[in-house]
């Protein structure tokens, strides 16, 4: 990619114009798990930090990069895995073994 | 870096448009957040194939040490935490995010310091700039996320912390961040980095102070979008695509986000963050009030639920405190045998954080549709005869729509009011998590059963069996 910062720029701002647009109509339902999973997905902070480590020259350099490493995987790993537990929870009442899920829309009245 | 790795990086950054889209439908939303799992993946793998850096990349051991220790602790975390501390722990992940890029960028500012001195004129003002935005605003996150993390998990009071002159000393902080910034762009070092980090941390500390318990979910939505543009900035500065587009997504839908989760609890997100500056505090007196009420056994409640055709639970962050949504599941399933028919009203910020009830309750085996949403379900309350709220207040309160000086006014709650009975599971007499009075309770057609909410659940459901 170019030096420009105009390009950036441009990449930027159609970012947040899609950043915008995509989770425009999502259900109050979902904020929570929308909101941790996009928490996990800034983890990947960590590519960042693996380049700036892998590339130190000081030891002082190399003990910052890892502290990144391992805070940054914290985020992400910890971050799909929790909004994964979250999903699970309101995927598994379908057709799952044991529920009753085929009268599943007279029993609220309303689903 | 080749043409190859700029692809996949693309790819990436694909894939977590394609996440976050999928995150926003229910159905779609488990799958979402895989592909969103499987981009990062794949961008943090890339590095190690193709650096872009000549040589390759050096201490690779190390880094992959450091990456499965951090797999470690974020896997135990996420499956350890219990799910109604499920707010905090995002905000820790929050956290800890930001706290890296602020390392990334002290590192990256380190190179820059070196390139300035060598060679002037080779780092642009703007890569410098993008820099300490990184540090400062990582910092914010993270000192930020840490504050919120302490007022959920109650490590500290969850009321408004404030002391006079904050307005003062955080404008002093704000304008001390820019000072130094200016002059670190200027004159690139490490030390004045450190400064702003340092900066950053305490600014972060004192936007959260004054925010009040129930509005902490919004503030860390807003520190969430906050690591997201500071991963963006970061990704300016590294030359990475992946950086630049995950978290200006992260950032944008992150401020939307938080805009919508201030609506849905009725308040305006300059309110949240400022509102306690202005002295307009979140929380009322918090004083528990001597009016009369009504109280009443479990046996009592039993035989006015028994006898009900139309029931509807009103589950609040009590229940979930309590640990009680087993044994309330199990009271709802034998008023089903008996032929009541029974919802639970869901109100969009029941629990701590937007559709954090709906986590709850799935949790706890309920059919995902007798949960009926707010809009859906307010009809009904006139032709309900028992409506049994269980650990919840503030969505029940009428004062948010009748007293315009209610910190909540103006929040749609459920018209709990309309049913012909009311029976609230309550602890105490203390007023709920924004802190005002609910007139509900004084109400002739209300019945206040103290207590526990799953000890009382357990002998209301003991005294129905036993009739």
């Amino acid at each position: 990619m170019t030096d420009d910062p105009i390009v950036w720029l441009t990449v930027f701002v159609l970012s947040v114009f899609v950043g915008i647009e995509v989770v425009g109509k999502v259900s109050s339902t979902l904020h929570t798990p929308l909101m941790s999973g996009a928490n996990a997905i800034h983890g990947v902070i960590l590519l960042g930090a693996v380049l700036v480590t892998g590339t130190s020259e000081s030891t002082l350099g190399l003990v910052v990069g890892l502290v990144a490493v391992v805070l940054a995987t914290v985020n992400m790993v910890g971050g799909f895995v929790v909004t994964d537990r979250m999903l699970q929870m309101f995927v598994r009442r379908r057709p799952g073994p044991g529920s009753q899920a085929p009268d599943a829309p007279r029993r609220g009245g309303r689903a | 870096m080749s043409t190859a790795a700029e692809l996949v990086y693309l790819l990436c950054a694909v894939g977590f448009i394609l996440a976050l889209k999928g995150l926003s439908g229910p159905r779609t939303a488990r799958a979402g957040n895989l592909v969103g799992a499987a981009a990062a993946v794949v961008a943090v793998a890339v590095p190690f194939v193709d650096s872009g850096v000549p040589g390759g990349l050096d201490h690779v051991p190390l880094i992959l040490a450091a990456v499965a220790l951090g797999s470690v602790v974020g896997v135990v975390g996420a499956r350890r935490v219990q799910m109604t501390q499920m707010p905090q722990m995002v905000a820790l992940f929050n956290g800890v995010g930001g706290g890296a890029a602020a390392l990334v960028a002290l590192l990256e500012l380190d190179h820059q310091a070196a390139l300035a001195a060598t060679a002037p004129g080779s780092t642009g003002w703007f890569d410098v700039a993008a820099t300490v935005f990184t540090v400062v605003v990582g910092s914010v996150s993270l000192a930020g996320s840490v504050v919120t993390f302490a007022k959920l998990q109650e490590l500290m009071t969850s009321r408004p912390v404030l002391f006079p002159g904050l307005p003062v000393v955080f404008a002093v902080g704000l304008v001390a961040a820019v000072v130094l910034a200016v002059l670190c762009v200027r004159d690139p070092s490490v030390g004045l980095g450190i400064g702003l980090g340092v900066l950053g941390l305490a600014l972060g500390v004192l936007l959260v102070l004054p925010v009040g318990g129930a509005d902490v979910p919004i503030v860390i939505s807003l520190l969430n979008a906050f690591t997201g543009l500071s991963v963006a900035a970061g990704g300016y500065v590294l030359a990475n695509t992946t950086l630049l587009v995950a978290g200006t997504l992260v950032g944008a839908s992150g401020t939307f986000l938080t805009l919508l989760m201030a609506r849905a609890m009725g308040r305006s997100t300059a309110h949240v963050l400022f509102g306690a500056l202005r002295g307009g505090s979140t929380l009322g007196a918090g004083e528990a009030s001597d009016r009369p009420v009504r109280s009443a056994g479990p046996a009592d409640v039993a035989i006015l639920l028994a006898y009900a055709e139309r029931v509807i639970v009103v589950p609040g962050y009590g229940l979930a405190v309590a640990q009680a949504q087993h044994t309330l599941r199990e009271l709802v399933d034998v008023l089903g045998a008996r032929g009541t028919r029974v919802d639970y009203a869901i109100h969009p910020v029941a629990g701590r954080m937007p559709g954090h009830m709906n986590v709850l309750l799935a949790e706890a085996q309920v059919p995902y549709e007798q949960l009926v949403e707010m809009d859906d379900i307010n009809a009904d309350f006139r032709e309900t005869d028992v409506v049994l709220v269980v650990g919840a207040n503030d969505v029940v309160n009428p004062a948010a729509r009748t007293t315009p000086s209610a910190p909540i006014y103006g929040m749609p709650i459920l018209d709990v009011d309309q049913a012909r009975q009311v029976v609230f599971l309550k602890r105490s007499m203390r007023p709920g998590f924004a802190g005002i009075e609910n007139d509900l309770l004084h109400e002739p057609t209300t019945t206040l059963l103290f207590g526990d909410a799953k000890d009382s659940l357990t002998r209301l459901l003991a005294a129905l069996k036993a009739l």
